[in-house]
Protein backbone atom coordinates (compact mmCIF):
# COMPACT_ATOMS: atom_id res chain seq x y z
CA UNK A 1 0.00 0.00 0.00
CA UNK A 2 1.43 3.38 -1.00
CA UNK A 3 1.30 6.37 1.31
CA UNK A 4 -1.34 8.03 -0.86
CA UNK A 5 -3.60 4.96 -0.77
CA UNK A 6 -3.05 4.75 2.97
CA UNK A 7 -4.20 8.35 3.33
CA UNK A 8 -7.20 8.13 1.01
CA UNK A 9 -8.67 4.82 2.18
CA UNK A 10 -10.57 6.41 5.07
CA UNK A 11 -12.74 8.64 2.90
CA UNK A 12 -14.97 6.21 1.02
CA UNK A 13 -13.58 2.69 0.82
CA UNK A 14 -12.94 2.17 4.55
CA UNK A 15 -14.99 5.05 5.90
CA UNK A 16 -15.32 4.52 9.68
CA UNK A 17 -18.97 5.55 9.90
CA UNK A 18 -20.50 4.62 6.55
CA UNK A 19 -18.69 1.30 6.09
CA UNK A 20 -17.46 0.06 9.49
CA UNK A 21 -20.16 1.67 11.67
CA UNK A 22 -17.57 2.73 14.24
CA UNK A 23 -18.08 5.77 16.42
CA UNK A 24 -21.83 5.85 15.95
CA UNK A 25 -22.54 7.74 19.19
CA UNK A 26 -20.95 11.05 18.10
CA UNK A 27 -22.25 10.48 14.56
CA UNK A 28 -25.76 10.66 15.96
CA UNK A 29 -25.30 13.06 18.85
CA UNK A 30 -23.27 16.00 17.56
CA UNK A 31 -24.48 16.18 13.97
CA UNK A 32 -27.46 18.47 14.56
CA UNK A 33 -25.58 21.24 12.76
CA UNK A 34 -22.75 21.54 10.27
CA UNK A 35 -20.47 23.42 12.64
CA UNK A 36 -20.68 21.05 15.61
CA UNK A 37 -19.96 18.14 13.26
CA UNK A 38 -16.92 19.90 11.84
CA UNK A 39 -15.72 20.83 15.34
CA UNK A 40 -16.06 17.26 16.59
CA UNK A 41 -14.26 16.05 13.48
CA UNK A 42 -11.32 18.37 14.08
CA UNK A 43 -10.98 17.15 17.68
CA UNK A 44 -11.04 13.52 16.56
CA UNK A 45 -8.45 14.16 13.81
CA UNK A 46 -6.10 15.66 16.40
CA UNK A 47 -6.59 12.92 18.99
CA UNK A 48 -6.36 10.11 16.44
CA UNK A 49 -3.23 11.42 14.75
CA UNK A 50 -1.39 12.17 17.98
CA UNK A 51 -2.36 8.92 19.68
CA UNK A 52 -1.40 6.92 16.58
CA UNK A 53 2.03 8.62 16.55
CA UNK A 54 2.67 7.99 20.24
CA UNK A 55 1.34 4.41 20.25
CA UNK A 56 3.33 3.57 17.17
CA UNK A 57 6.54 4.96 18.66
CA UNK A 58 6.19 3.04 21.93
CA UNK A 59 4.72 -0.11 20.37
CA UNK A 60 7.84 -2.16 21.07
CA UNK A 61 7.95 -1.30 24.78
CA UNK A 62 4.35 -2.14 25.72
CA UNK A 63 3.83 -5.74 26.84
CA UNK A 64 1.16 -7.49 24.82
CA UNK A 65 -1.04 -8.36 27.83
CA UNK A 66 -1.51 -4.80 29.08
CA UNK A 67 -1.66 -3.05 25.72
CA UNK A 68 -5.32 -2.02 25.90
CA UNK A 69 -5.07 -0.11 29.22
CA UNK A 70 -1.84 1.49 28.00
CA UNK A 71 -3.49 2.65 24.77
CA UNK A 72 -6.49 3.97 26.68
CA UNK A 73 -4.26 6.05 28.97
CA UNK A 74 -2.43 7.54 25.97
CA UNK A 75 -5.71 8.36 24.24
CA UNK A 76 -7.22 9.80 27.43
CA UNK A 77 -4.21 12.10 27.81
CA UNK A 78 -4.76 13.62 24.39
CA UNK A 79 -8.49 13.87 25.02
CA UNK A 80 -7.78 15.84 28.20
CA UNK A 81 -5.49 18.19 26.24
CA UNK A 82 -8.16 18.66 23.57
CA UNK A 83 -10.82 19.29 26.20
CA UNK A 84 -8.78 22.07 27.82
CA UNK A 85 -7.91 23.63 24.44
CA UNK A 86 -11.54 23.63 23.35
CA UNK A 87 -12.64 25.19 26.64
CA UNK A 88 -10.03 27.90 26.17
CA UNK A 89 -10.40 28.78 22.50
CA UNK A 90 -13.89 27.64 21.41
CA UNK A 91 -16.07 27.81 24.50
CA UNK A 92 -19.38 27.68 22.59
CA UNK A 93 -18.27 24.47 20.90
CA UNK A 94 -17.17 23.09 24.30
CA UNK A 95 -20.63 23.74 25.74
CA UNK A 96 -22.51 22.30 22.79
CA UNK A 97 -20.43 19.11 22.53
CA UNK A 98 -20.63 18.66 26.31
CA UNK A 99 -20.05 15.11 27.47
CA UNK A 100 -19.03 13.96 24.00
CA UNK A 101 -15.56 15.49 24.30
CA UNK A 102 -14.49 13.17 27.17
CA UNK A 103 -16.29 10.37 25.36
CA UNK A 104 -13.75 10.53 22.51
CA UNK A 105 -11.75 8.23 24.82
CA UNK A 106 -14.17 5.37 24.29
CA UNK A 107 -14.74 6.06 20.60
CA UNK A 108 -14.23 2.63 19.02
CA UNK A 109 -12.57 4.24 15.99
CA UNK A 110 -9.54 5.49 17.92
CA UNK A 111 -8.89 2.33 19.92
CA UNK A 112 -9.61 0.34 16.78
CA UNK A 113 -6.95 2.16 14.75
CA UNK A 114 -4.47 1.84 17.62
CA UNK A 115 -5.07 -1.89 17.77
CA UNK A 116 -5.32 -2.59 14.04
CA UNK A 117 -2.75 -0.21 12.60
CA UNK A 118 -0.57 1.84 14.96
CA UNK A 119 0.55 -1.16 17.02
CA UNK A 120 1.96 -2.86 13.92
CA UNK A 121 3.28 -0.08 11.68
CA UNK A 122 6.01 2.56 11.57
CA UNK A 123 5.48 6.05 12.98
CA UNK A 124 5.08 7.91 9.68
CA UNK A 125 2.62 5.38 8.26
CA UNK A 126 0.61 5.47 11.48
CA UNK A 127 0.48 9.27 11.40
CA UNK A 128 -0.79 9.19 7.81
CA UNK A 129 -3.32 6.50 8.71
CA UNK A 130 -4.56 8.54 11.69
CA UNK A 131 -4.87 11.70 9.62
CA UNK A 132 -6.65 9.93 6.76
CA UNK A 133 -9.04 8.01 8.98
CA UNK A 134 -9.74 11.11 11.07
CA UNK A 135 -10.50 13.15 7.97
CA UNK A 136 -12.72 10.36 6.68
CA UNK A 137 -14.60 10.43 9.99
CA UNK A 138 -14.88 14.23 9.73
CA UNK A 139 -16.13 13.90 6.17
CA UNK A 140 -18.87 11.50 7.26
CA UNK A 141 -19.87 13.71 10.22
CA UNK A 142 -20.02 16.79 7.99
CA UNK A 143 -22.17 14.99 5.40
CA UNK A 144 -24.65 13.98 8.11
CA UNK A 145 -24.44 17.45 9.70
CA UNK A 146 -25.19 19.31 6.47
CA UNK A 147 -27.99 16.88 5.62
CA UNK A 148 -29.66 17.37 9.01
CA UNK A 149 -29.14 21.10 9.36
CA UNK A 150 -30.29 21.78 5.83
CA UNK A 151 -33.48 19.77 6.21
CA UNK A 152 -34.06 20.89 9.78
CA UNK A 153 -33.57 24.64 9.46
CA UNK A 154 -33.62 25.25 5.73
CA UNK A 155 -30.08 26.58 5.57
CA UNK A 156 -26.57 26.45 7.02
CA UNK A 157 -25.33 28.70 9.84
CA UNK A 158 -21.64 29.63 10.12
CA UNK A 159 -19.77 31.26 12.98
CA UNK A 160 -22.09 30.18 15.81
CA UNK A 161 -19.78 27.62 17.44
CA UNK A 162 -16.46 27.75 15.63
CA UNK A 163 -14.32 30.88 16.03
CA UNK A 164 -12.55 30.73 12.66
CA UNK A 165 -15.57 31.60 10.52
CA UNK A 166 -15.22 35.24 11.57
CA UNK A 167 -16.68 37.24 14.41
CA UNK A 168 -20.19 37.54 12.92
CA UNK A 169 -22.74 34.79 12.46
CA UNK A 170 -23.64 34.07 8.85
CA UNK A 171 -26.90 32.32 8.00
CA UNK A 172 -27.14 30.92 4.50
CA UNK A 173 -30.90 30.48 4.23
CA UNK A 174 -32.07 28.53 1.17
CA UNK A 175 -35.59 27.47 2.11
CA UNK A 176 -37.73 29.75 4.33
CA UNK A 177 -37.65 28.51 7.89
CA UNK A 178 -41.39 27.77 8.11
CA UNK A 179 -41.01 25.10 5.42
CA UNK A 180 -38.12 23.36 7.20
CA UNK A 181 -38.61 19.99 8.92
CA UNK A 182 -37.60 20.83 12.47
CA UNK A 183 -37.85 17.11 13.22
CA UNK A 184 -34.41 16.43 11.68
CA UNK A 185 -32.62 18.56 14.30
CA UNK A 186 -34.24 16.62 17.16
CA UNK A 187 -33.15 13.21 18.47
CA UNK A 188 -35.38 10.97 16.28
CA UNK A 189 -34.24 12.83 13.17
CA UNK A 190 -30.65 11.76 13.86
CA UNK A 191 -31.50 8.07 13.60
CA UNK A 192 -33.68 8.51 10.53
CA UNK A 193 -31.20 10.79 8.72
CA UNK A 194 -28.34 8.35 9.30
CA UNK A 195 -30.61 5.49 8.21
CA UNK A 196 -31.42 7.28 4.94
CA UNK A 197 -27.75 8.01 4.21
CA UNK A 198 -26.67 4.42 4.99
CA UNK A 199 -29.51 3.06 2.84
CA UNK A 200 -28.27 5.23 -0.02
CA UNK A 201 -24.71 3.89 0.38
CA UNK A 202 -25.93 0.31 0.67
CA UNK A 203 -28.18 0.70 -2.36
CA UNK A 204 -25.29 1.94 -4.49
CA UNK A 205 -23.09 -0.90 -3.30
CA UNK A 206 -25.79 -3.50 -4.01
CA UNK A 207 -26.26 -2.06 -7.49
CA UNK A 208 -22.53 -2.25 -8.18
CA UNK A 209 -22.36 -5.85 -6.98
CA UNK A 210 -25.34 -6.77 -9.17
CA UNK A 211 -23.75 -5.13 -12.22
CA UNK A 212 -20.48 -6.97 -11.55
CA UNK A 213 -22.29 -10.31 -11.34
CA UNK A 214 -24.14 -9.60 -14.59
CA UNK A 215 -20.89 -8.59 -16.25
CA UNK A 216 -19.13 -11.80 -15.20
CA UNK A 217 -22.13 -13.87 -16.32
CA UNK A 218 -22.03 -12.16 -19.70
CA UNK A 219 -18.30 -12.86 -20.08
CA UNK A 220 -18.81 -16.53 -19.20
CA UNK A 221 -21.66 -16.82 -21.71
CA UNK A 222 -19.52 -15.22 -24.43
CA UNK A 223 -16.66 -17.61 -23.74
CA UNK A 224 -19.05 -20.57 -23.87
CA UNK A 225 -20.38 -19.41 -27.21
CA UNK A 226 -16.88 -18.90 -28.60
CA UNK A 227 -15.88 -22.40 -27.49
CA UNK A 228 -19.02 -23.91 -29.09
CA UNK A 229 -18.35 -22.08 -32.36
CA UNK A 230 -14.79 -23.38 -32.35
CA UNK A 231 -16.01 -26.95 -31.78
CA UNK A 232 -18.51 -26.60 -34.62
CA UNK A 233 -15.87 -25.24 -36.95
CA UNK A 234 -13.50 -28.09 -36.06
CA UNK A 235 -16.26 -30.66 -36.70
CA UNK A 236 -17.05 -29.05 -40.05
CA UNK A 237 -13.43 -29.12 -41.23
CA UNK A 238 -13.18 -32.79 -40.13
CA UNK A 239 -16.30 -33.64 -42.15
CA UNK A 240 -14.96 -31.78 -45.16
CA UNK A 241 -11.71 -33.71 -44.90
CA UNK B 1 -35.34 9.51 44.05
CA UNK B 2 -38.24 8.03 42.07
CA UNK B 3 -38.24 11.16 39.92
CA UNK B 4 -34.50 10.88 39.26
CA UNK B 5 -34.85 7.21 38.35
CA UNK B 6 -37.87 7.74 36.06
CA UNK B 7 -36.28 10.78 34.44
CA UNK B 8 -33.14 8.85 33.57
CA UNK B 9 -35.08 5.79 32.46
CA UNK B 10 -37.81 7.19 30.24
CA UNK B 11 -37.47 10.89 29.55
CA UNK B 12 -33.76 11.26 29.01
CA UNK B 13 -33.33 7.72 27.75
CA UNK B 14 -29.63 6.93 27.27
CA UNK B 15 -29.92 5.46 23.81
CA UNK B 16 -32.81 7.23 22.21
CA UNK B 17 -32.32 10.78 23.38
CA UNK B 18 -28.74 11.03 24.64
CA UNK B 19 -27.18 8.71 22.03
CA UNK B 20 -24.95 6.89 24.49
CA UNK B 21 -24.28 3.19 24.01
CA UNK B 22 -25.36 3.12 20.39
CA UNK B 23 -22.64 0.59 19.47
CA UNK B 24 -24.03 -2.27 21.61
CA UNK B 25 -27.53 -1.07 20.70
CA UNK B 26 -26.84 -1.82 17.04
CA UNK B 27 -24.31 -4.60 17.53
CA UNK B 28 -25.77 -6.93 20.15
CA UNK B 29 -29.48 -6.52 19.40
CA UNK B 30 -29.93 -9.24 16.79
CA UNK B 31 -31.28 -11.72 19.34
CA UNK B 32 -33.29 -10.83 22.44
CA UNK B 33 -31.38 -13.31 24.62
CA UNK B 34 -28.05 -11.58 23.94
CA UNK B 35 -29.72 -8.18 24.36
CA UNK B 36 -30.90 -9.20 27.82
CA UNK B 37 -27.44 -10.51 28.73
CA UNK B 38 -25.78 -7.31 27.59
CA UNK B 39 -28.28 -5.15 29.49
CA UNK B 40 -27.72 -7.18 32.64
CA UNK B 41 -23.98 -6.71 32.42
CA UNK B 42 -24.36 -2.99 31.70
CA UNK B 43 -26.73 -2.56 34.64
CA UNK B 44 -24.31 -4.27 36.98
CA UNK B 45 -21.25 -2.30 35.89
CA UNK B 46 -23.04 1.02 35.46
CA UNK B 47 -24.34 1.20 39.05
CA UNK B 48 -21.04 0.14 40.63
CA UNK B 49 -18.92 2.40 38.41
CA UNK B 50 -21.15 5.45 38.95
CA UNK B 51 -20.90 5.05 42.72
CA UNK B 52 -17.14 4.49 42.65
CA UNK B 53 -16.38 7.34 40.23
CA UNK B 54 -18.58 9.73 42.20
CA UNK B 55 -16.78 8.79 45.41
CA UNK B 56 -13.37 9.20 43.80
CA UNK B 57 -14.31 12.57 42.35
CA UNK B 58 -15.78 13.96 45.56
CA UNK B 59 -13.27 12.51 48.02
CA UNK B 60 -10.01 12.36 46.06
CA UNK B 61 -9.92 14.58 43.00
CA UNK B 62 -11.63 17.64 44.50
CA UNK B 63 -9.70 17.83 47.81
CA UNK B 64 -6.39 17.52 45.97
CA UNK B 65 -7.41 19.97 43.23
CA UNK B 66 -6.68 17.61 40.35
CA UNK B 67 -10.11 17.52 38.73
CA UNK B 68 -8.55 17.98 35.29
CA UNK B 69 -7.44 14.34 35.21
CA UNK B 70 -11.10 13.30 35.65
CA UNK B 71 -11.36 11.56 32.26
CA UNK B 72 -8.15 9.54 32.67
CA UNK B 73 -9.05 8.58 36.24
CA UNK B 74 -12.59 7.51 35.33
CA UNK B 75 -11.65 5.39 32.35
CA UNK B 76 -8.97 3.60 34.37
CA UNK B 77 -11.39 2.99 37.24
CA UNK B 78 -14.01 1.63 34.86
CA UNK B 79 -11.55 -0.60 33.02
CA UNK B 80 -10.21 -2.13 36.23
CA UNK B 81 -13.71 -2.43 37.72
CA UNK B 82 -14.85 -4.42 34.73
CA UNK B 83 -11.94 -6.81 35.21
CA UNK B 84 -12.66 -7.07 38.92
CA UNK B 85 -16.35 -7.73 38.35
CA UNK B 86 -15.46 -10.39 35.80
CA UNK B 87 -13.14 -12.17 38.24
CA UNK B 88 -15.66 -11.95 41.10
CA UNK B 89 -18.56 -13.24 39.03
CA UNK B 90 -16.43 -16.09 37.74
CA UNK B 91 -15.53 -17.07 41.29
CA UNK B 92 -18.94 -16.80 42.94
CA UNK B 93 -21.51 -17.58 40.30
CA UNK B 94 -20.78 -19.88 37.40
CA UNK B 95 -24.27 -19.44 35.91
CA UNK B 96 -24.12 -15.66 35.95
CA UNK B 97 -20.66 -15.78 34.41
CA UNK B 98 -21.92 -17.95 31.59
CA UNK B 99 -24.73 -15.54 30.77
CA UNK B 100 -22.90 -12.22 31.30
CA UNK B 101 -19.27 -13.21 30.85
CA UNK B 102 -18.80 -12.65 27.15
CA UNK B 103 -20.35 -9.18 27.34
CA UNK B 104 -18.19 -7.89 30.19
CA UNK B 105 -14.99 -7.14 28.20
CA UNK B 106 -17.07 -5.20 25.66
CA UNK B 107 -18.33 -2.88 28.37
CA UNK B 108 -15.07 -0.99 28.92
CA UNK B 109 -15.57 0.81 25.62
CA UNK B 110 -19.30 1.24 26.08
CA UNK B 111 -19.74 4.99 26.10
CA UNK B 112 -22.89 4.80 28.24
CA UNK B 113 -20.82 3.85 31.31
CA UNK B 114 -18.31 6.69 31.03
CA UNK B 115 -21.07 9.03 29.85
CA UNK B 116 -23.16 8.43 32.97
CA UNK B 117 -20.11 8.81 35.22
CA UNK B 118 -19.18 12.13 33.59
CA UNK B 119 -22.79 13.27 33.47
CA UNK B 120 -23.22 12.60 37.20
CA UNK B 121 -20.33 14.93 37.95
CA UNK B 122 -21.56 17.78 35.78
CA UNK B 123 -25.22 17.55 36.81
CA UNK B 124 -25.19 16.37 40.44
CA UNK B 125 -21.89 17.31 42.02
CA UNK B 126 -21.66 20.72 43.64
CA UNK B 127 -19.88 21.89 46.74
CA UNK B 128 -23.07 22.68 48.68
CA UNK B 129 -24.72 19.25 48.71
CA UNK B 130 -23.58 16.62 51.15
CA UNK B 131 -21.61 13.63 49.98
CA UNK B 132 -24.35 11.17 50.98
CA UNK B 133 -27.17 12.89 49.08
CA UNK B 134 -25.04 13.27 45.96
CA UNK B 135 -23.94 9.65 46.26
CA UNK B 136 -27.51 8.34 46.47
CA UNK B 137 -28.70 10.56 43.60
CA UNK B 138 -25.82 9.29 41.47
CA UNK B 139 -26.77 5.70 42.33
CA UNK B 140 -30.43 6.15 41.45
CA UNK B 141 -29.60 7.99 38.23
CA UNK B 142 -27.37 5.08 37.23
CA UNK B 143 -30.12 2.61 38.13
CA UNK B 144 -32.65 4.51 36.01
CA UNK B 145 -30.26 4.83 33.11
CA UNK B 146 -29.46 1.13 33.21
CA UNK B 147 -33.16 0.22 33.36
CA UNK B 148 -33.84 2.51 30.40
CA UNK B 149 -30.98 0.89 28.50
CA UNK B 150 -32.37 -2.59 29.21
CA UNK B 151 -35.91 -1.61 28.27
CA UNK B 152 -34.91 -0.13 24.92
CA UNK B 153 -32.47 -2.97 24.14
CA UNK B 154 -35.13 -5.59 24.80
CA UNK B 155 -37.85 -3.80 22.82
CA UNK B 156 -35.50 -3.10 19.92
CA UNK B 157 -34.12 -6.63 19.74
CA UNK B 158 -37.65 -8.04 19.68
CA UNK B 159 -38.49 -5.73 16.78
CA UNK B 160 -35.31 -6.72 14.96
CA UNK B 161 -36.13 -10.42 15.24
CA UNK B 162 -39.36 -9.68 13.41
CA UNK B 163 -37.59 -7.45 10.88
CA UNK B 164 -35.28 -10.31 9.90
CA UNK B 165 -38.12 -12.23 8.30
CA UNK B 166 -39.74 -9.15 6.75
CA UNK B 167 -39.49 -8.43 3.05
CA UNK B 168 -37.22 -5.39 2.80
CA UNK B 169 -35.49 -3.94 -0.25
CA UNK B 170 -31.78 -4.70 -0.42
CA UNK B 171 -30.78 -1.04 0.08
CA UNK B 172 -32.57 -0.90 3.44
CA UNK B 173 -31.77 -4.36 4.76
CA UNK B 174 -29.85 -4.60 8.04
CA UNK B 175 -28.57 -1.44 9.71
CA UNK B 176 -30.48 1.26 7.72
CA UNK B 177 -33.93 -0.10 8.50
CA UNK B 178 -32.87 -0.69 12.12
CA UNK B 179 -31.83 2.96 12.42
CA UNK B 180 -35.18 4.12 11.04
CA UNK B 181 -36.94 1.80 13.50
CA UNK B 182 -34.89 3.30 16.31
CA UNK B 183 -35.90 6.76 15.09
CA UNK B 184 -39.58 5.83 15.32
CA UNK B 185 -39.03 4.43 18.83
CA UNK B 186 -37.28 7.67 19.69
CA UNK B 187 -40.36 9.65 18.60
CA UNK B 188 -42.41 7.60 21.05
CA UNK B 189 -39.95 8.39 23.85
CA UNK B 190 -40.00 12.08 22.87
CA UNK B 191 -43.70 11.99 23.69
CA UNK B 192 -42.91 11.10 27.31
CA UNK B 193 -41.27 14.49 27.88
CA UNK B 194 -44.38 15.94 29.48
CA UNK B 195 -44.69 13.40 32.32
CA UNK B 196 -42.66 15.24 34.95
Amino acid sequence: MTKKENFLKGFIKENPIFVFLLGMCPALAVTASFETSLGMGILVVFVLTMSNIVISSVRNFIPYEVRTPAYIVIIATFVTIVRMLTAAYAFDLYLSLGVFIPLIVVNCLILGRAEAFASKNRVLDSAIDGLGMGLGFTFALVVIGIFREFLGTGGIALGVYLPFFGPNEIHLQVIPEIYALNFFVLAPGAFIALGIILAFMQGRKAKRVRLEIEESKRIIAEKKQAALAKKKAAALTKEAA
Amino acid sequence: MVVATLNAMLINNVILSQFLGVCPFLGVSKKSSSAVGMSGAVMFVMIISSLVTYTIYALVLVPFGITYIQTIAFILVIASLVQLVEILIKKFSEGLYKSLGIYLPLITTNCAILGVAEGNISSIYSSDITFISGFTTAGFTALGTALGFGLVMFAFSSIRERLDSADIGEAWKGIPISLVTAGIMSIAFLGLKGII
